[in-house]
């Protein structure tokens, strides 16, 4: 029974995990920089794509790929930055709602031309795969990575924004543009820099995700839920806020659909709604 | 008045020649979407049965017409059959990946009086709706009871079944489910999950500590499947003696080698494998790699449409230059075959198929991996049917 419930326990943290993974990018665009961008999951794709196709086309290996799609996806995401998104910042959130849904499509599209709308095959290294045990607990070894990942990549970013002179920049320019450049910030560079962040992010956990959410041309729309989700919950503009938020999810998905198979996989849902009422602007939302 | 009867009867003499003209079918299935995959395999298996048996029959040239629908989408679907019959003057109606299109077209083709050849959508109901409409593609509970049967004679008394929560999984799991009693076994349990799920690993976790011989599974072809077979690997379900029995959905030919060494082993039970040893089937997968060479590995859908074809073809060289729809309907009840996949027949009076369910095991062939076919079930009729 107790081990049963560690079981669970420890399920659920790996599935808020690669949750939290798939989503940390939209609330660094989204909750950072106040940007509604619904392309997020496209961004996503085109990490696992790239780590995909690094990996059956080239022989690269799996955790060889990982830096590659952060660092192609953040291109192109600093690319898309400099000759579209820039243009609506000012724009109105349906705008941006409109133009990256827009975005989003197109690269289905895209997606389908060059790679075929089938699933792509993703072989995790003998060391990622089956069970390991930890502790006389037995426990899904790729499971135990993503947890790592999601560790290193919080404190990561924690540090990045609350103690390095970027990080205080990003916060100035987010907060009020116009007085942060009157002090000479280069807000253009740091919205430039922040965004491709983002994307790079959304491209990491898109890579890091097709081992357990596959991986064809609908990604974008299909997994779009549940990026929404975690951050809408956690509160935007903070990554503590998603990362607790993706962890209760988590938590209660997978502990929903095993002790109530027949009502598990709206629990989820149930929960969203409960905490949105409970907390409206998110679970640690800057904005009330 | 003589020579008005004499011009008459040259006129009538000499329409076969006027009459030379194209038989039109009009193809109805997605073509883009989420469901793009299953208009291009149909595409295919039309394709290379016309590269194998030639562009015309019984001197008329075959003009294949396609209209996408985009997915599930009835009202579209209904919208092309009526264009196709009032504007195209199409000959036959076909295609249908999806059976809600099929569904919305059932009516125009009774109007109409159009045979509807469906080429895939696998729920029961489908041929009922339109004393016009033949089956060449499978039932879900025709694939799924053979494995029930299959189960209870080879030692699997305990089964707990996990199915995707819409209609071809609860249809799966009853044709399961009913074979499977009636051999002796028993269902411990069953789980319906919902069709966007993903992450299944709590419901494996429930399945391994029920400790059922095994368990029965129906997850429609992509990344679910991939998802749940992972998950079984990663769990460890074959080392502690609970084997996955499914339909061959779940290691459809297109994603198999999606799912690599996690299929390895599984059996399933399904109506056409791409590794099918006949002539028939060599013969089809060269045809499809010539015309279809971007489209990958035939799969169910593509042998759809092949045999489809196959009954069209067979229509126009008994009826000729007119296609009455009772007439087509009449050549179509009790129609034989020999496809890529074995031996079918269209029943006289469902309109539905029958044909050989086989047994299959996924092994490892260089690079790829197939379902082998080891046993099977000759002549299965769809067991939802009277």
């Amino acid at each position: 029974m107790i081990a049963n419930f560690l079981g669970v326990l420890f399920d659920g943290i790996a599935y808020g995990s690669l949750l939290f993974l798939i989503s940390i990018g939209l609330s660094v665009t989204l909750g950072l920089m106040n940007f509604v961008n619904l392309a997020h999951g496209a961004f996503a794709m085109l990490g696992g794509y790239v780590c995909v196709t690094l990996m059956t086309r080239y022989g690269v290996p799996f955790l060889a790929t990982l830096p590659v799609a952060f660092a192609v996806t953040a291109l192109v995401g600093a690319v898309l930055e400099r000759t579209l998104y820039r243009r609506l910042y000012k724009a109105s959130p349906l705008d941006q709602v409109l133009f990256s849904i827009g975005l989003t499509f197109m690269a289905i599209a895209a997606a389908t031309y060059v790679w075929g709308s089938s699933q792509q095959p993703v072989r995790l290294p003998e060391a990622l795969r089956g069970q390991v045990e930890l502790f006389g607990l037995h426990v899904g070894a790729y499971r135990l990575f993503l947890i790592a990942v999601v560790v290193l990549v919080t404190v990561a970013l924690v540090l990045l924004v609350n103690r390095t002179r970027f990080g205080a920049r990003v916060r100035a320019a987010v907060d009020n543009a116009d007085v942060a450049a009157g002090v000479g910030i280069n807000v253009n560079l740091v919205y430039s820099v922040m965004f491709a962040l983002g994307t790079g992010l959304a491209g990491l956990g898109g890579a890091l995700g097709i081992d357990v959410l596959g991986l064809d041309p609908t990604f974008p729309l299909k997994y779009m839920v549940y990026f929404l989700l975690v951050v809408a919950v956690g509160g935007a503009g903070t990554i503590r806020g998603p990362l607790v938020a993706a962890l209760i999810l988590g938590f209660f998905d997978v502990a929903g659909k095993y002790y109530v198979p027949q009502v598990g996989a709206f629990i989820i849902y149930t929960l969203m709604v409960l905490l949105l009422i409970a907390f409206p602007a998110g679970l640690y939302g800057r904005r009330a | 008045m003589k020579r008005i009867l004499a011009i008459a009867a040259a006129l009538l003499a000499s329409t076969p020649l006027f009459a030379q003209e194209p038989v039109k079918i009009g193809v109805i299935a997605p073509f883009s979407g989420p469901f793009a995959d299953y208009g291009r395999q149909f595409e295919g298996g039309i394709k290379a049965y016309m590269k194998l048996n030639g562009s015309t029959v019984a001197g008329r040239k075959v003009e294949v017409i396609y209209r996408d629908t985009t997915g599930p989408n009835p009202e579209i679907a209904k919208r092309h059959a009526q264009e196709l019959v009032t504007r195209d003057k199409v000959d036959f109606l076909a295609g249908f990946g999806l059976t809600p299109e099929a569904l919305a077209v059932a009516d125009v083709a009774t109007e109409a009086k159009k045979p509807m050849i469906v080429m895939n959508a696998a729920s029961s109901i489908v041929t009922t709706k339109s004393p016009y409409i033949a089956r060449f593609s499978m039932t879900l509970q025709q694939v799924s009871a053979p494995m029930g049967t299959w189960a209870a004679k080879n030692g699997i008394k305990k089964v707990y079944t996990l199915v995707s929560d819409y209609a071809p999984g609860i249809d799966s799991e009853t044709g399961f489910r009913n074979a499977f009693t009636a051999a002796g076994g028993t269902v411990v349990d069953s789980i319906r999950v919902p069709l966007r799920n993903p992450e299944f690993a709590p419901f494996i976790q429930r399945i391994k500590d029920a400790k059922p011989e095994a368990v029965f599974v129906f997850l429609p072809a992509g990344e679910q499947g991939v998802a749940f077979m992972k998950g079984v690997q990663e769990r460890g379900l074959a080392q502690a003696g609970i084997k996955v029995i499914a339909t061959g959905d779940i290691t459809d030919d297109r994603v198999i080698d999606a799912m690599g060494d996690a299929a390895l082993g599984m059996i399933t039970t399904f109506h056409y494998s791409a590794a099918h040893d006949s002539p028939e089937n060599q013969a089809f997968l060269k045809a499809f790699a010539e015309v279809a060479a971007d489209k990958g590995r035939p799969n169910f859908m593509a042998i759809g449409g092949f045999d489809g074809m196959a009954g069209i073809y067979e229509v126009v060289r008994k009826l000729g230059n007119t296609i009455d729809g009772d007439q087509a309907m009449a050549v179509l009840k009790g129609l034989k075959l020999t496809s890529p996949r074995g031996p079918i027949t269209i029943d006289a009076g469902t309109r539905d198929i029958v044909q050989t369910v086989y047994v299959r095991r996924v092994e490892k062939r260089g690079a790829n991996y197939y379902n082998v076919e080891f046993d099977r079930f000759p002549d299965m009729r769809d067991p939802g049917k009277p």
